[in-house]
């Protein structure tokens, strides 16, 4: 099983006309996910790419059925789309763009507590449950099928310790980039919960950076709720300098809060592998994998 | 996005904040005519940096008279300040803030930030004013009072009379507290700042309540609907090579270390930096290009990096997914051919095409350090950097 995207995926593709819309549209097609159709208001009632492109994602819905949509609209109307999304039904949002203000952010996630729909991101690469389907940006052929889940603060990061995985012949059930915004739809714990529901799921690659708290609340959420499965964690910005953002909005040392020393004290507090080097992260799950299968 | 004190205390009184009068000063002649202008015979002097402890740094000083001002003034501009904040090179003081000074009976904190774990702005009162709110939470957390703003109805007047309340403020100054909280609300909410701080709010001998010292930063990805903030950006507080970097659309940040590295990605480019150190070298800087990593990305990131005379090598780490590897090997190759570089290239290509990307090195004329993995890569740049791999390149 994979815990987001499968082959029962229909995917809107909000912002389909846009150069990076199709652009990575028809990668998405390519890897086999199923793509209903496109939305761009006022573009509604042609074809693009083969499919369908309406001018709302109401309408969408309603003639495709859709459940799932991924964004790659301008910062400034993202947060909208995303909200549209949520109205219609959407069960799943992945939201691609990077750049969208706190502030709004800050409400969409009010209006989305009304609702049912999961967001993932924004400012992320997306979702991909491998063989199954691609909902993001991630080069595919460097995921395979499996039992791994992957939970990531990161785009290339990801695809780094995917890459690993997959080298040491080590599949995956679900990848996820969380995106790197200080305000994001689905946190760690989120889906941590999904994945320690998910009997396909063996263990889990964490990847987190300086910045906020979400490592240290998967944490405690770890030890309080007894997950079993084995958890290799890596922590990005152990250099970072304080004050500074570091590329990403929510990677940023503030009040001497949100270092990688305090994040990797409190998963390693909980039996969390967390490995020193960006290049162990896959060694380190193949045998924390192989100790676990002979308890 | 950071500005001034003096800054901030203009946007805060343009919604009704109450602070002290005052105005800025880049000359000598313009502390003295401030101080004119003001009157009276009690002044502070204040260096205007983006770093905070300037009062036990020495940036922060009274004066009972303008010529006085002038003296001050005088030995304040064009100097480096030195304060916990700025590092042991201290931060070179090109403006100050001339204001009256305000007789104290009191003092507390206000201070407005994001909290991320609740997914709403909080809002935080204190009575330790005058102190870091990071060591008042440390040391005695149960003085700071906090509200969480509602994001569809912003700070209420019942929320703000709670904080003022909380402050044993009673009368007309837990009214003037009240009013000044939901002010800085409406400042912080107008300007989509990322953090408002008022240390110390005072309230004075006379009953007022006064913003003593103002701090606002900005949310980045909400300066395009603020280009009055966008204009005091103080480009003499950042670095040139980092003002070059966001010409360039790049995100760069300038380290102490030696080994240069250029990365498509955040988080790849953090964990370059880690692996450096964890290879036994220090990283130079942090250095984004973006996924894409084209040609022109890549001789930017060139000469970016090359404007810290303190880097011996380099280290080009790019994961390759949608971008093909070959694609950025070509776009090293032709920046490489285009500057001078005279120092050792380590070049780490992996994903999409790396075989490809890997033969085009090799078989180029110029002198690459190719490595095939992510920790090989951080091993080599680190002895590059060294000088202790001459004989391999």
């Amino acid at each position: 099983m994979s815990i987001l995207g499968n082959e029962n995926t229909k995917l809107l593709v909000q912002g389909i006309t846009g150069q990076e819309g199709s652009f990575h549209t028809e990668r998405i097609i390519a890897y086999g996910t199923n793509v209903v159709g496109g939305v761009t208001p006022g573009k509604g009632g042609r074809d693009h790419l083969g499919v369908p492109v309406f001018n709302t994602v109401a309408k969408a819905v309603q003639e495709t059925g859709a459940n799932t949509t991924i964004i790659f609209v301008p910062p400034l109307f993202a947060p909208d789309a995303i909200m549209e999304a949520a109205d219609a039904g959407i069960d799943l949002v992945v939201c691609i763009t990077e750049g969208i203000p706190a502030a709004n952010m800050v409400k969409v996630k009010d209006f989305l507590s009304a609702t049912t729909t999961t967001l993932i991101g924004p400012n992320c690469p997306g979702v991909i449950s491998p063989g199954k389907a691609k909902i993001g940006i991630m080069p595919g052929f460097i995921h395979r099928p499996g039992g791994i889940g992957v939970l990531s603060r990161s785009g290339t990061l990801t695809y780094e310790a995917v890459y690993q995985l997959t080298e040491l012949e080590i599949g995956q059930s679900t990848c996820i980039g969380i995106g790197g915004d200080p305000i994001v739809g689905s946190t760690f714990v989120d889906l941590l919960a999904r994945f320690a529901e998910d009997d396909e799921t063996e263990g889990i690659v964490l990847i987190g950076e300086i910045g906020g708290t979400t490592e240290e609340e998967a944490a405690e959420w770890i030890i309080s709720h007894n997950f079993e499965k084995p958890v290799v964690a890596f922590i990005a910005g152990q250099t970072a300098p304080p004050g500074r953002r570091m590329g990403h909005a929510g990677a940023i040392i503030s009040g001497g809060k949100g270092t990688a020393k305090e994040k990797i004290t409190a998963l390693r507090k909980v039996g969390i592998t967390v490995v020193e080097s960006p290049a162990s992260i896959g060694t380190a799950m193949k045998s924390d994998l192989e100790k676990s299968r002979k308890l | 996005m950071k500005i001034h004190e003096y800054q901030a205390k203009a946007l805060l009184k343009e919604v009704g904040v109450p602070v002290p009068k005052g105005y800025p000063a880049f000359t000598v002649d313009e502390a003295g005519e401030a101080a004119v202008k003001i009157g009276g015979n009690q002044f502070v002097v204040k260096a205007q940096i983006h770093a905070g402890g300037r009062g036990k740094g020495g940036g922060i000083r009274l004066a009972k008279h303008p010529d006085e001002v002038r003296e001050l003034a005088t030995h304040m501009l064009g100097k480096e300040l030195i304060t916990h904040q700025t590092g042991p090179e201290g931060k070179r003081v090109n403006r100050l803030l001339i204001e009256e000074s305000v007789n104290i009976a009191s003092e507390f904190y206000a201070g407005i930030v994001l909290d991320r774990s609740a997914e709403q702005y909080v809002f935080m009162v204190s009575s330790e004013g005058g102190i870091e709110i990071e060591q008042v939470a440390a040391e005695t957390p149960e003085k700071i009072i906090k509200v969480w703003i509602h994001p569809g109805i912003g700070l209420t007047p019942y929320q703000a009379r709670n904080l003022s309340y909380s402050l044993d403020l009673e009368g007309d100054q837990a009214k003037n507290a009240t009013k000044t909280f939901l002010k800085l609300w409406k400042a912080f909410y107008k300007y989509d700042c990322s953090l408002a701080e008022i240390n110390p709010l005072v309230l004075s001998e006379e009953g007022e309540v006064i913003a003593l010292d103002a701090k606002l930063n900005f949310d980045d990805n909400a300066l395009f609907r603020h280009q009055n903030v966008m204009e005091l950006r103080d480009l003499s507080e950042e670095l040139p090579s980092e003002i070059e970097a966001s010409n360039y659309n790049l995100n760069y940040i300038k380290l102490d270390g030696n080994v240069g590295c250029m990365v498509n990605g955040a988080g790849l480019a953090m964990a370059t930096m880690d692996i450096i150190k964890l290879s036994g070298g220090e990283p130079a800087n942090f250095l984004d290009v973006g996924g894409v990593a084209s040609s022109e990305t890549v001789t930017k990131g060139f000469k970016i990096i090359l404007s810290d005379s303190g880097v011996k090598s380099i280290l080009i780490n790019i994961f390759g997914g949608i971008v093909r590897c070959d694609r950025v090997a070509q776009g090293v190759i032709d920046a490489l051919s285009s500057i001078e570089v005279s120092i050792p290239v380590v070049v780490r290509l992996e994903g999409t095409n790396a075989r490809e990307a890997a033969e085009l090195l090799e078989n180029s004329s110029l002198d690459f350090i190719v490595a095939s993995s992510f920790k090989e890569g951080a091993e080599k740049a680190v002895k590059a950097a060294k000088g202790e791999l001459a004989n391999e390149s």
